[in-house]
């Protein structure tokens, strides 16, 4: 594997609209989603509204819903869409062979 | 001649090349498509510059791979599908050497060695070996009657297993898998296919188009598994059946794999190719090695590996170019996928996930079965599926290809290039103010134009009321738009736009009340099937349509709908409550709030195991305990169910409490047993889902000190009977009960209870609590249906007792035992110790 990205596990793990957590270090965690259309993003598992968790969201197109105050976060840029504003980092990500890959300086940039 | 050209302008080089005039010797190791197009192709531009030797493993010419399913399907014979026959080698001067595979490359002595011992040498090599068939590493994979579908021999083998008739089970829904199970059924086989993703065929179809192709799929027959995992095929010397991982077996006395294929690299990588996914090549299609070239389905060019054929005829041209020395370069390809799979039309290209930026323009056409999606980003087309009518597939992949403009026709540009470009309007209005009085509106109720405007002149200002009036846009929906355009030209500045009644939300032009009544009466079944009917703007809703349509469903199908776990909130998804901190707090059921010693203790320790920060009694009567990580969750529910404590499902638009008083058990004032009727009622109604949270409780006299007033179903004892109370609210906005009627007896009190419970969950609309539910309806209309009609009362009962039948397994007890496991653990964890 290639040391600029982390293998995290296969693509079916993660249920179709919806997300899996991976934490990193200093207590943050970063949610990994799978769209209907089978796209994978990652985002810092946290809405730039009141911190609540992504990960838990309902996923539709390329949005999450934020489980705390239905923020739509937009998957690909982490920004928060409609009148709200905010935004929530993003780790690049990719999908080889069905396994799920994190860009490791994104994750460590996570991590800090 | 062309020769003789290259030869002088090699001689002027004063080259040593010169001196040798025979031709260079390619060998191409494959007799596929990929490894013969580019033969043509390389003849096509200097015939006479190479010698050709093709090494193919079958014991055939070279044919059409993409038209095997015809062959299976009994459309066509193998020599319809022959593309170059032995003539064709003969007359180029080809050596074919067919059924005798090479099996390893020395790039120092320039030679390969083929299974028969035979060893040639080469100039230039090329490797065309295309891919292999991805096998699934399953128990019982190498059983007689276990078979890929690659090449002639496969469906020879189809063939002969379909004469006897029986069982065939594909494992695999995509293309090849699709086609595999087309074919055996018109052989007269009884075919499942087994998927593992939700929808079929995902990589080129979304969710919506992968309904209607299922659907239409199992219309011939087929039974079509999605979300299947195949744990073993199962047989005693050869294939018997296939054994899902959720423990059910499908007889089979064949099966297909056609889970995917491999770029086939293993010659190349022993003879120490670059090879990553596929051989690794350049622009010009040559490999680490100067004198070896690859083509077609093994080459990974940077670093995309292509599976269609469009790809393979600009690899070989490219590869032509390059052995002639007139490079071109391949640049990589944009694909799209046209298709017929069993019969049925498809078309994808491009992206159609839509990333931020992205815009749907979705259009639905139910009575034809079409569906049509064009995603647009910056004015430009940037992806396409179309279902069942692929005509303006190919000029959506134009203008993806060539990044056009797409702003002047985009009001237009879904209903395909005819009416875009051709005799269409560039104004919507226009356009529908040009239509004759005879024009067709609303396809479904057969509505023409003359009708829609008499309606509206005739007083409809709103569609609603042209719904209502004339019933044009009253089914599928897909025309709301042009009638809405009818509307603002007929009536002009009087047509203010505004809908009586709210839409569901923004994918949908119809109300609650509507997309419910359309459930139930057409008999819809499943989400993206209701979309698809009811012409959804969207791909697949939204945070608002998905739970409300995935409870409709569950209301409507009781025992039969699966329910959509992606269109729960959290809290329902997670049976727990999240809290600010993304931590959850978890209540169990305590039977009409009464409790036990084992069931505090029990409490106790989980609060202390999991170090639960708050404990707190809440308002229904039962104990919530704060602070639990989603990850411990089915830890402490296991703990709960071994003191016989279930969900209180104190997180669910479901119900919640039933809240009690002593009662006449122990109170000197009780009238009647309200804590022994509380268990009963709550025994009977929990675990139902509702519209909304459902709260319930019973007084033992009129002193009320259970606040039966103000909840959803409130009785309060009297001496002589029971007064049932309904649609009270403690909520934001405090809501006294109206009183339903009296009833004598406690099975009356439960009776009326069920029945009122079914109503609500039959006709409030998704987030209506009984209070809004009951003003907005009226409580004569309740006393009607509950009291009046004693008939429809006693059928309300049965149809939540029927429900509740399918409902009250506890889904702690679930999680517990392990499934759903996903939901509760993190998928891995990145900590500096594996940082590094």
């Amino acid at each position: 594997m290639n040391g600029d990205w982390l293998d995290i596990g296969w693509l079916n793990e993660i249920p179709v609209r919806g997300s899996r957590t991976v934490p990193v270090a200093g207590g943050e965690e970063i949610a990994v989603f799978r769209t209907a259309d089978n796209r994978v993003f990652a985002l810092a598992n946290r809405c730039p509204h009141k911190g609540g968790p992504l990960s838990q969201g309902i996923v539709h197109g390329h949005s999450v819903a934020c489980p705390l105050h239905n923020w739509s976060i937009a998957l690909a840029t982490g920004n928060a869409q409609g009148e709200d504003k905010g935004c929530t980092p993003t780790i690049p990500v990719r999908v080889d062979a069905g396994r799920v890959l994190l860009c490791r300086t994104g994750t460590l940039a996570a991590a800090a | 001649m062309d020769f003789a050209i290259a030869n002088d302008t090699l001689s002027s080089d004063d080259t040593p090349l010169a001196h040798d005039p025979a031709p260079a010797h390619l060998v191409v190791i494959g007799n596929g498509m990929a490894g013969c197009r580019a033969v043509e192709e390389l003849i096509a531009r200097d015939a006479g510059r190479y010698r050709v030797t093709i090494f193919g493993a079958e014991p055939r010419v070279n044919y059409n791979r993409i038209m095997l399913s015809p062959v299976l399907a009994g459309e066509k014979s193998f020599d319809d599908i022959v593309i170059n026959d032995s003539a064709w080698y003969a007359d180029n001067g080809i050596e074919l050497v067919a059924g005798d595979p090479v099996v390893a490359i020395d790039r120092k002595t320039k030679t390969v060695t083929a299974r028969s011992g035979r060893v040639t040498p080469y100039d230039k090599l090329l490797i065309a070996t295309g891919s292999d068939p991805f096998i699934i590493p399953v128990p019982g994979k190498d059983l007689p009657g276990v078979i890929s579908f690659r090449d002639m021999d496969d469906v020879d083998r189809m063939l002969a297993a379909a004469e006897g008739g029986g069982d065939a089970v594909v494992i695999g829904g995509g293309l090849l898998g699709l086609e595999a199970a087309h074919g055996l059924t018109l052989r007269g086989m009884k075919v499942t296919v087994v998927h593992l993703m939700p929808t079929l065929m995902e990589r080129q179809l979304d969710e919506a188009a992968g309904w209607l192709l299922k659907s239409a799929l199992e219309g011939r027959g087929q039974t079509i598994l999605t979300g299947a995992d195949t744990a073993e095929i199962v047989g005693d010397g050869k294939v018997e059946g296939v054994r899902l991982k959720d423990g059910r077996t499908i007889p089979a006395s064949l099966v297909v794999m056609a889970v995917g294929i491999r770029p086939s690299v293993a010659l190349a990588r022993e003879a120490g190719l670059a090879v990553g996914r596929g051989i690794q090549v350049d622009d010009h299609m040559v490999t680490s090695d100067a004198d070896v070239l690859a083509v077609g389905e093994c080459v990974e060019h940077d670093g995309n590996v292509y599976g269609l054929v469009a790809p393979l005829w600009d690899m070989c041209r490219a590869l032509a170019d390059g052995l002639v020395e007139q490079h071109s370069g391949y640049r990589g390809s944009v694909t799209s996928t046209k298709l017929k799979v069993a019969g049925l039309d498809v078309f994808s290209a491009g992206e159609f996930g839509g990333d931020e930026g992205c815009e749907d323009i979705v259009l639905r056409d139910a009575s034809r079965g079409v569906y049509k999606r064009v995603v647009v980003r910056d004015d430009r087309v940037v992806g396409a599926v179309l279902y069942g009518d692929t005509t303006d597939g190919g000029w959506y992949f134009d203008l993806l290809k060539r990044g056009e403009d797409i702003s002047t026709v985009r009001d237009m540009l879904i209903f395909g290039q005819s009416f875009a470009s051709g005799g269409g309007q560039s104004d919507p209005k226009a356009a529908v103010a040009a239509l004759s009085d005879d024009a067709e509106i609303c396809g479904c109720n057969g509505v023409n134009k003359g009708k829609v405007v008499a309606c509206i002149t005739g007083g409809a200002a709103t569609l609603d009321a042209v719904r209502a009036g004339c019933k044009a846009s009253a089914s599928c929906g897909s025309c709301t738009g042009l009638v809405e355009n009818l509307l603002a030209v007929t009536l002009g500045e009087d047509y203010a736009g505004e809908r009586t009644t709210r839409t569901m939300c923004k994918c949908t032009s119809f109300g609650h009340d509507d997309v419910r009544r359309a459930i139930v009466e057409r008999g819809f079944r499943e989400i993206p099937q209701v979309m698809q009917e009811l012409s959804w703007s969207t791909p697949d809703g939204c945070a608002s349509c998905r739970p409300a349509l995935n409870y409709y469903l569950l209301c409507a199908l009781p025992g039969e709908y699966v329910d959509d776990q992606q269109s729960r909130f959290v809290n329902e998804r997670l049976h727990a409550n999240i809290q600010k901190d993304g931590t959850y707090s978890v209540v169990p059921r305590m039977w009409g709030g009464i409790t036990t010693p084992g069931e505090l203790r029990a409490i106790a320790d989980v609060v202390e195991k999991y170090n639960a920060p708050m404990v707190k009694v809440t308002g229904g009567q039962r104990l919530d305990i704060f602070g639990i990580k989603k990850e411990d969750l089915p830890a402490v529910w296991a703990d709960l169910n071994a003191a016989g404590m279930v969900s209180g499902h104190a997180y669910g638009k479901a119900l919640r409490t039933v809240k009690t008083c002593v009662g006449s058990e122990w109170c000197r004032f009780g009238t009647q047993d309200s804590t022994g009727l509380g268990v009963k009622i709550e025994r009977m109604s929990w675990g139902s889902w509702m519209p909304h949270k459902f709260k319930i409780a019973v007084s033992g006299c009129p002193r009320n000190c259970a606040e039966a007033t103000i909840k959803d179903f409130g009785v309060v004892c009297v001496d002589s009977g029971y007064e049932l109370h309904v649609g009270g609210n403690g909520g934001i906005k405090v809501r006294a009960t109206d009183l339903l009627c009296k009833v004598s007896t406690e099975q009356e009190a439960m009776d009326y209870c069920a029945a009122f419970i079914q109503l609500y969950r039959e006709e409030a609309r998704y987030l209506e609590r009984t209070a809004p539910w009951i003003e907005r309806v009226g409580v004569d209309y309740i006393k009607e249906r509950i009291v009046v009609d004693e008939v429809g009362r006693e059928a309300l009962r049965a149809r939540f007792l029927y429900a509740q039948s399918f409902s009250q397994d506890d889904p702690w007890a679930e999680r517990a035992a392990g499934s759903a496991r996903e939901q509760h653990a993190h998928m891995a964890h990145f900590l500096p110790n594996n940082a590094e």
